[in-house]
């Protein structure tokens, strides 16, 4: 079903933005990770949110969720790996499913995305950010899982299970890594190859390989959306919450500091009410 | 109108030297569904003057690697049976259309 609204990513900005769409009766989903992974929920205790201190920040971040859901906004626990604007509407591809809406607000926080060398040269020439996507080209050959997630040891795993022969690159084994996944232990990383990948380089050492999953947390805004503007990391929005992007919003972390829960829930209150508010200006001059 | 490639259909349009255009693609993935509404969009748009055409990656491992696909959506221009441009990833049709236009002078 195609949603008035997707909001993608489930902290306070997110929930803020899900919860004043409602408001104004919009459809909304929320793809977000689990709010357990949210480095907000690590937060021992949050003094300065105004009427609620001395909360822990996972307490706070399951209360505004539930606060959400009551609401009667969807929930959706996945990454987004692909964006595209199409016919006045958004398509976004969770895995294998597609998911389609007509105002986007980007609420994902600071998405640590500095690249490995070699890896913007040689994306979709051997680097994939996509185990479900990509895995099949892969069968019988071997690749590399750069696991920046708790969930990319299951995505190793389904690589393993599908024929890829598969080593896993983090500085411990994680521990649901099947015993058949190789695991390399390392920190220091570099995609080569020239026109395709044919190793990676860890802590100085080669390893040939034909293919490197890099999975983070979450892709980042400008890579998602190209012409996206973003200026030193972070979204350029104005008072609306609005990108230089007709229909995309964004709120919080990702719009620039304070990384406050507070300043949080103020933009994603506004890109909330300012997409509902678009979307009722595309129904009247239509 | 879009094409559905077997590999013998493909090596005959190939073989015809006229401009094509070709998505690979499969069903287990999502951004190549989202893809899909353009590429046929830009078959119907470029009826007559190119072919555009799909090959399914499943179907067509040969295919897939003979051309080094390794991330799909993958789209390769081909122009007198060789290729000439490629594009990866999911892409508005203006990446295309630059494209196709550029052969067809």
């Amino acid at each position: 079903m195609e949603q008035d609204i997707i909001v993608l990513g489930c902290g306070p900005a997110g929930l803020s933005a899900a919860v004043a769409a409602r408001s104004r009766n919009k459809r909304v989903l929320v793809i977000g990770n689990p709010v357990e992974e949210s480095p907000l929920a690590r937060a021992e205790r949050v003094d300065n949110y105004l009427g609620l201190p001395g909360l822990t920040g996972l307490e706070l971040l399951q209360t505004m969720k539930k606060h959400a859901e009551t609401m009667g906004a969807q929930m959706l626990a996945g990454r987004v790996n692909a964006i595209m604007a199409w016919n006045g509407s958004f398509a976004l591809t969770v895995g294998s499913d597609v998911y389609q809406g007509r105002a986007l607000i980007l609420a994902p926080g600071v998405v640590h995305a500095t690249k490995y060398p070699g890896e913007e040269k040689l994306l979709g020439r051997g680097v994939s950010y996509c185990a479900t996507c990509d895995g099949m080209l892969y069968r019988g050959r071997r690749v590399m899982v750069v696991g920046r997630t708790k969930d990319a040891p299951e995505e190793a795993n389904f690589l393993q299970s599908i024929g890829c022969r598969v080593a896993y690159v983090s500085k411990e084994r994680p521990e649901h890594l099947k015993m058949e996944v190789d695991h390399l232990s390392g920190t220091k990383l570099e995609v080569l190859g020239e026109d395709r990948v044919t190793g990676l380089r860890l802590d100085g050492e080669e390893h040939p390989c034909d293919g490197v999953f890099i999975l983070r947390q979450a892709v980042a805004p400008g890579d998602l959306l190209p012409g996206l503007a973003v200026e030193d990391g972070s979204i350029t929005v104005n008072r609306a919450m609005e990108t230089n992007l007709e229909g995309v919003f964004a709120a919080g972390d990702c719009t620039g500091k304070p990384w406050q829960v507070s300043k949080a829930v103020g933009e994603g209150l506004i890109a909330g009410e300012c997409a509902a508010e678009y979307l009722d200006n595309l129904q009247k001059n239509t | 109108m879009t094409v559905h490639f077997n590999k013998e259909g493909f090596e005959k349009a190939l073989a015809s030297g006229q401009l094509l255009m070709v998505d690979f693609w499969a069903d287990w993935c999502g951004p190549c569904k989202m893809l899909a509404p353009v590429i046929e969009g830009l078959g119907d748009d470029y009826e007559g003057k190119a072919v555009v055409g799909k090959i399914n990656v499943d179907e067509e491992q040969e295919l897939a690697i003979r051309y080094g696909v390794m991330s799909i959506p993958t789209v390769i221009f081909f122009k007198d049976g060789e290729e000439v441009a490629r594009k990866v990833g999911v892409l508005p049709a203006a990446q295309f259309t630059e494209v196709l236009d550029n052969y067809l002078g």
